[in-house]
């Protein structure tokens, strides 16, 4: 298995003047779950359907598992597990019915997809349903069934748009904890379509952000909160005078601070330690009970990026 | 097992069987009128094949078909499973073939299922006497021929119709339409013939003749649903 599982070199695809994907260049290693992360319109699911050559890029190339998706287009869909915007599930067949049609498009032996499905089914809670019409199901255990539709044929990489798109946070959390076992227990590559921060920050060990077709920036979910500028303090305590509080903002390592319900918030510029802040407000006279640091979630990181790229 | 046998087994479970006992509402409705209800009024005139049973063959091929292969394509667009279909490593080739095999072969099924029923109807309320069966035996054939074409051509416009329909009901609608106006232009085409040509013809060479004329018409609009039904433009639509 090559370390580099996909691979896209100034990809671009446009629809008349509109620019869907522009000039996307990215590498997504081999056997992590990467989080493919922008707002509805971005160009994730235009450039999931380049992936699986299933458009062709109007400029650029890409490979995925070492195959060119212009030319090889049928040893990616070969390889590859799919569940896109739709979980795409036939309702007037059975649940086992479906992957069965699945696992014998992917020339699996009979025995073979036997034991897959009751495997996959079993491990997601869908085994004594397996004979029911899938149209009578409910959203989430379709998706379910969708997932493991996607892995019949154990393929290293599966891609998946928006999973969860329209789920309650307990259906999506569910889906999380089954996506994630499933990852573990099979070692797949996962390249996730997502608008869902939480699910980005819960499943993702790399995420590229998109907006308008332009990829903005990629790395871990904790390289992209420590690339914010600011990291937060909040103190917890007591005597926190307009004096500290304007003596705090005239110090070059404090970005911003106010006090909220009586606690101080200090946002941090990159790189700076808090303890010198710490001595300023004792020797003010501020009584310090507690103090909390921490950086900023994924999702101030987006609508951070979201911003800058407006600007 | 290959892509094209993968596809009928699908297209047999989701089109025909449909998980559900309303799937045998239409075909046992056509039985009805096709194997009981007509052979038990016309009795005897109903194995004697004139132009009206032959019509009714073909119309009901027409109807019925015209309904299903909407489904099976702008059904799958509208239900959003063809997508995930395009995905996979099934050729297009097989996924649209599989279509038309499963449609034609289900409709000439059903119009041979009540051709017979039909049959034994008639000789069972006809009362005493001799069993007969449908005379001249080669208008039988020549009937079944021309239903399965007949099917074939509505199935391969179909597919076409189809790939520009975005709902089932659109697809549906222009099929009908289509069908009637490709019906009115094949009656006005064989009258508009001179009638001393046609005279010097006897019936099966005039059945020949119309069957080999819809066979080529067959294979014209299959090719074209062949080079039309491609992935990526279906993902487009």
């Amino acid at each position: 298995m090559p370390e580099t599982i996909i691979r896209t070199e100034h990809l671009s695809r446009s629809f008349g003047t509109v620019k869907a994907v522009d000039d996307l260049t990215l590498e997504v290693p081999t056997g992590i779950v990467f989080g493919f992360l922008g707002p509805n319109g971005a160009g994730k699911t235009t450039t999931i359907h380049l992936l699986l050559g299933l458009l062709e890029p109007t400029q650029g190339q890409a490979s995925v598992l070492g195959f060119d998706t212009r030319t090889q287009s049928n040893a990616i869909h070969a390889r590859c597990g799919a569940l896109l915007e739709f979980a795409g599930l036939y309702e007037r067949m059975t649940a086992e019915d479906n992957l069965d049609l699945y696992g014998r498009i992917n020339r699996m032996s009979a025995p073979d997809r036997r034991t897959r499905i009751k495997e996959l089914l079993t491990h997601l809670d869908l085994w004594d349903r397996r004979k029911e019409l899938v149209g009578k199901w409910s959203r989430g255990m379709k998706q379910k069934l969708a997932v493991a539709r996607s892995l019949i044929h154990r393929p290293p990489l599966v891609f998946l748009d928006e999973p969860t798109a329209g789920f309650d946070p307990q259906a999506a959390a569910a889906l999380h904890k089954d996506l994630l076992s499933l990852v573990e227990r099979e070692g797949v590559t996962v390249f996730l379509n997502t608008h869902n921060l939480v699910e980005a920050e819960n499943l993702c060990a790399r995420v590229g952000v998109i907006r308008q077709g332009k990829l903005l920036t990629v790395g871990s979910p904790d390289e992209l909160r420590g690339s914010k500028d600011a990291t937060q303090a909040e103190i917890m305590g007591k005597g926190f005078t307009d004096q500290i509080l304007a003596q705090l903002r005239a110090r070059p390592e404090v970005a911003s601070t106010e006090l909220q319900n009586g606690h101080l918030l200090i946002e941090l510029r990159q790189g700076n330690e808090i303890g010198p802040l710490v001595n300023l407000i004792v020797a003010a006279g501020g009584q310090i009970e507690e103090i909390r640091r921490g950086k900023a979630s994924l999702e101030e990181v987006f609508l951070t990026l979201m911003e800058e790229d407006k600007r | 097992m290959s892509d094209l046998w993968i596809m009928i087994w699908k297209e047999v479970k989701d089109e025909v069987l449909q998980g559900g006992r309303q799937a045998w509402i239409r075909p046992l409705l056509i039985i009805a009128i096709m194997g009981i209800i007509l052979p038990w009024e016309l009795g005897l005139g109903w194995l004697a094949f004139n132009n009206v049973v032959i019509l009714v063959v073909v119309y009901i091929s027409f109807f019925f078909i015209s309904s299903f292969i909407g489904d099976a394509i702008a059904g799958e667009h509208e239900r959003h499973t063809l997508e995930t279909l395009l995905a996979s490593r099934i050729s297009d080739r097989a996924i649209l073939l599989g279509k038309v095999i499963v449609t034609v072969g289900y409709t000439w099924l059903l119009v041979l299922v009540s051709l017979l029923l039909g049959a034994l109807v008639v000789n069972v309320t006809k009362g005493p006497g001799p069993w007969t069966f449908y005379a001249p035996f080669s208008l039988l054939i020549y009937t079944l021929v021309l239903s399965l074409l007949s099917s074939l051509l509505v199935a391969s416009g179909g597919v076409l119709v189809s790939l520009h329909s975005p709902t089932v009901r659109q697809a549906q609608q222009t099929l009908a339409i289509a069908s009637i106006v490709l019906a009115v232009l094949l009656v006005l085409g064989i009258r508009s013939l001179p009638s001393n040509l046609i005279s010097s013809l006897d019936n099966n060479q005039i059945a020949i003749i119309i069957l080999v004329g819809i066979a080529i018409l067959d294979a014209i609009l299959l090719a074209i649903a062949l080079v039309s039904f491609k992935r990526s433009r279906l993902i487009l639509s």
